[in-house]
């Protein structure tokens, strides 16, 4: 049972927050972090099952794997950018946490760019 | 599981505010903000071996 540890660590970190972050709530957030990272450390294993599961699943299904990994590129990309920005948001630096957004946005597009033109070809072939 | 690594960092942080108090409280100010500095440093090391690992992880699983 992963998960009762998973939500007992999350207690125990938010009750040391909690007491640090009148005293020193730089490590507080310090803390924070490393609770976001250990938690999906622990989760990672499982993630990676159900990757290679998917991956399985679009080899019998036929699909380019190209497009898969797009996808997977793109959450692993949104994972990413939402944990930083978080970090930053929680630390009051919603400044940075935007400017976070912007450019993980902008590395999504960028990946999903050769899906997009794939599609309007499809699309300018159909079309009589 | 790195339930390890939070207490730690949490008894560091119960302790650098501790030391903070004693010396602050025994006029060593300029010491006590350079304890308050260790012990973020002591901190930011440990974590930032950790931030790599997750983003190695992140790369591996998602095939970067």
């Amino acid at each position: 049972m992963e998960i009762i540890q998973i939500v007992g660590l999350g207690i125990i970190a938010t009750v040391f927050i909690v007491l640090l972050k009148s005293l020193r709530p730089e490590i507080a957030m310090l803390i924070s972090i490393i609770t976001g990272v250990v938690i999906f450390i622990v989760v990672a294993g499982k993630l990676s099952n159900i990757v290679e599961i998917l991956n399985n699943i679009a080899d019998k299904a036929g699909v380019d794997t190209a497009y898969l990994s797009t996808l997977l590129k793109i959450i692993g990309i949104a994972y990413i950018v939402e944990f930083g920005a978080e970090i930053c948001k929680d630390a009051g630096e919603s400044a940075i946490a935007s400017k976070i957004e912007l450019a993980g946005k902008v590395a999504i597009i960028f990946l999903a760019l050769p899906i997009i033109t794939a599609l309007l070809d499809l699309i300018i072939k159909v079309m009589p | 599981m790195g339930i390890d690594l939070i207490f730690r960092i949490a008894a560091i942080g119960i302790l650098v505010s501790v030391l903070n108090a004693v010396l602050n409280k025994s006029g060593r100010e300029e010491q006590a903000m350079m304890t308050t500095l260790a012990g973020l440093i002591v901190v930011l090391l440990m974590i930032v071996k950790e931030i790599a690992g997750l983003f190695d992880t992140v790369k591996t699983i998602f095939n970067f």
